[in-house]
């Protein structure tokens, strides 16, 4: 079974991705399968009855088709078909603090070490790490940086917010006006 | 200037150890070159013709003297004892290895510096005007603002790969000294009847392939609003910009396919979503950010300094520097001194690590320890008291750094072009010089008076020649470099966009051309008129048939 990077762990992946739109009845079953967002859309109320339905979205799906399905919904995940596709940030942002979705947030595709630590604080828990990659390497990505100067889903506080007055701190700081 | 406390030294510190490692697995082959160049770009390192070019941020173009010394100690170790200051009011070296740049940003870091953002598809280093706190047109110092921006920019997770790059310019005097009308987006601070300060935002203004001025998207923006209206100007661009084709992903693109109204609501729908949120700036971050940009200690002076008239009424070259190169201070008895990076014979914008270890001494000495760079590639010293400018000219001369030439044809704005980038259709450095060359007669310089001449290497239009008076644009013609020549363009307020005269011209009748065109305007010419608005008077029609007629 394929291993994935979630809540910080590496776990084994139960979930089937159906790329394809397909018949209903040509859908796996017997175990949780991620469909797309417009075979969601045409075939809700089966699917929903499944119970074991997640949705994915490609990078110019409207995370607002999900607004009413967002607290049903046990997994969302986001393509990212290049890594320099940068509009499943938003999508994940979009998702977590508009639809106030709670379940499983899950990067699919071109999904690469140095760019988890920026999907973690879009709100994304879980990353399918390319399959040629390492998943543990991988994982040290999540700790490139301690803090963010902005408000972002896992931090919702900007620093600016957090941080000591101006003089508390700086004047132990390395000095750029030493001689 | 802003200092950095715990948490800003922590992020650059990770930042270092995070591209560290980025060029440890690629050297070690576990980084292919297609995955290492978006990691690499975003750190401002281009691999160049001859070697990488790393770029390293100056925010805002505010600098100290101990990081002039830092970057002159680099450019000596790791580069070939020069670097270049560009039109983004930052500093390239054009020659380090690869393997030294991890080295770099950790010194550069000990000074409060990086490369973050200096490139790659990502929120640039944020511009402003180089005499922000001490012109007197001002209405809001734009520093503490940029600071603001600056901080929100840095590695936001949300924005970190748009479709393309993205600048922001901040001006807070009525005059624009930061070419914000030229910007993805511009941010005017302003004040209302209430004497509270706000912002007038104006976004899909760009040069480069597409050249646009940017529209007024919002005339009054609440100051503690400006973070939360930016995310929802870049949300808006990041999701629906456009990521099929490389040359129309800038903004304004965007602007202009969905009309600036259809746009402005997308913007102004977002932003009530997020209005008054988390993200709201309080008046204590204001303040906070402000006390970073207090004015230094300077002397109660009563006024112009009266030794200054008659050292100029004495000394004609003394006279024509204070008259071109020392700028107006809103504090009796001082002055701000511009620098000169356009001496003839030297690559516009170019410093070699000996001059910047004496501007950081003379800065020490003369200018509170601080320096500016301005976006056109000059040094500004801002605090600099009236009665030691001769004494200050005098050392700068010794430097050659005393061009008097700031405003005038001579002041080229250049990108490296061919010389140095990969990108560049034709080389720009070598035609600067033939022009400085053929105006070295300071007489007819001063008589010519206020041209701005603009050059690049290529569409990307690094060198703004879309805004000069006089525009140059390398291109490539079956593979020989040709110039093609654009008048009538300025920056600033009521900025423009220069219009193509004609069929471009081979390197060798550059000088020529200028030349015609110079001649048109000082025949024609009104009195007390400039350059820019003879063109704008007279049209392009008598300049190009001057050109033509003669150059062909």
């Amino acid at each position: 079974m394929p291993r994935l990077i979630k809540d910080r762990a590496i776990v084994e992946d139960v979930w089937t991705l159906v790329r394809e739109p397909a018949p209903l009845a040509a859908l796996p079953s017997g175990a949780p399968i991620i469909v797309p967002l417009a075979l969601w859309l045409q075939e809700r109320v089966a699917l929903s009855a499944r119970g074991d339905v997640g949705v994915w979205l490609k990078p110019d799906d409207d995370p607002a088709l999900l607004a009413e399905d967002a607290a049903l919904l046990p997994l969302i995940a986001i393509d990212f078909p290049k890594f320099g596709d940068g509009r499943g940030f938003s999508t994940a942002q979009l998702l977590r603090n508009r639809y106030a979705f709670a379940g499983e947030l899950r990067a699919i595709g071109d999904v690469l070490r140095d760019q988890l630590y920026y999907m973690q604080q879009c709100g994304f828990n879980a990353f399918a790490v390319r399959a040629d990659r390492g998943l543990e390497d991988a994982l040290k990505g999540l700790a490139d940086f301690s803090d963010g100067y902005q408000a972002s889903v896992r931090q919702p506080i900007p620093l600016f917010r957090r941080r000591a007055p101006a003089g508390a701190v700086r004047d132990h700081s390395p000095a750029a006006n030493d001689p | 200037m802003y200092r950095y406390d715990d948490f800003d030294h922590r992020l650059v510190a990770e930042r270092v150890a995070q591209f560290r490692d980025q060029t440890r697995r690629f050297l070690a082959g576990e980084l292919t070159e297609d995955e290492f160049r978006p990691l690499r770009l975003r750190n401002g390192l281009y691999i160049q013709k001859h070697a990488p070019m790393l770029r390293i941020s100056i925010p805002y173009g505010v600098l100290s003297s101990t990081q002039l010394r830092k970057l002159a100690h680099i450019g000596r170790k790791y580069d070939r004892g020069y670097g270049h200051f560009t039109t983004r009011q930052n500093l390239q070296f054009n020659w380090p290895r690869l393997e030294d740049v991890p080295e770099i940003l950790a010194e550069l870091a000990t000074v409060e510096m990086h490369a973050i953002q200096t490139s790659g598809n990502s929120v640039r280093n944020i511009t402003t005007d180089h005499f922000a706190g001490i012109a007197a047109d001002e209405v809001v110092d734009p520093r503490p603002y940029a600071e603001l921006i600056r901080q929100w920019a840095t590695l936001h997770p949300e924005f970190s790969y748009l479709p393309r790059k993205f600048k922001i310019a901040v001006n807070g005097s009525t005059v624009d000294r930061a070419a914000t009308l030229v910007h993805d987006i511009g941010v005017h601070a302003v004040r209302n009847e209430a004497g509270e300060v706000g912002f007038r935002v104006l976004v899909g203004g760009g040069l480069g392939r597409t050249p646009m001025i940017g529209y007024v998207i919002r005339d009054w923006l609440p100051r503690e609003e400006i973070l939360n209206y930016l995310e929802a100007v870049l949300r808006i661009y990041n999701r629906f910009g456009r990521r099929d084709n490389l040359f129309k992903a800038r903004i304004k693109i965007l602007v202009k396919e969905r009309t600036p109204a259809v746009f402005t609501r997308a913007v102004e729908k977002e932003w009530e979503r997020l209005r008054g949120g988390p993200a709201t700036v309080p008046d204590e971050e204001i303040e906070r950010l402000g006390s970073f940009f207090e004015a230094p200690p300077y002397a109660k002076l009563k006024g112009d300094d009266a030794g200054l008239r008659a050292l100029t009424a004495d000394n004609r070259p003394f006279d024509n520097w204070v008259r071109r190169n020392v700028f107006q201070h809103k504090v009796p008895g001082y002055a701000a001194v511009t620098l000169s990076l356009k001496k003839t014979g030297v690559p516009p914008g170019d410093v070699t690590s000996d001059q910047m270890d004496a501007i950081a001494a003379l800065a020490d000495r003369y200018s509170f320890g601080e320096l500016r760079v301005s976006h056109e590639q000059n040094l500004v010293f801002a605090d600099v008291r009236q009665s030691e400018l001769f004494r200050l000219w005098t050392e700068l001369k010794g430097l050659g750094l005393a061009t008097p030439n700031i405003g005038l044809l001579t002041d080229i704005i250049c990108c490296p072009g061919g010389d140095f980038c990969s990108l560049a259709n034709a080389k720009s450095i070598p035609i600067a010089e033939a022009v400085q060359r053929r105006f070295d007669d300071l007489d007819y310089l001063y008589d010519i008076g206020e041209v701005s001449l603009n050059m690049s290497g290529c569409m990307n239009a690094c060198g703004h020649h879309h805004v000069g008076n006089i525009g140059v644009l390398g291109v490539d013609k079956n593979g020989a470099e040709w110039y093609q020549v654009s008048i009538g363009g300025t920056q600033g307020e009521g900025a423009s966009l220069g219009k193509v005269i004609g069929p471009s011209f081979a390197a060798h009748e550059m000088p020529d051309v200028v030349s015609r065109l110079i001649e048109v305007y000082v025949e024609r010419r009104h009195e007390d008129e400039r350059f820019i608005d003879t063109v704008r008077r007279l049209g392009l029609e008598p300049f190009k048939e001057r050109v033509y007629a003669t150059a062909h």
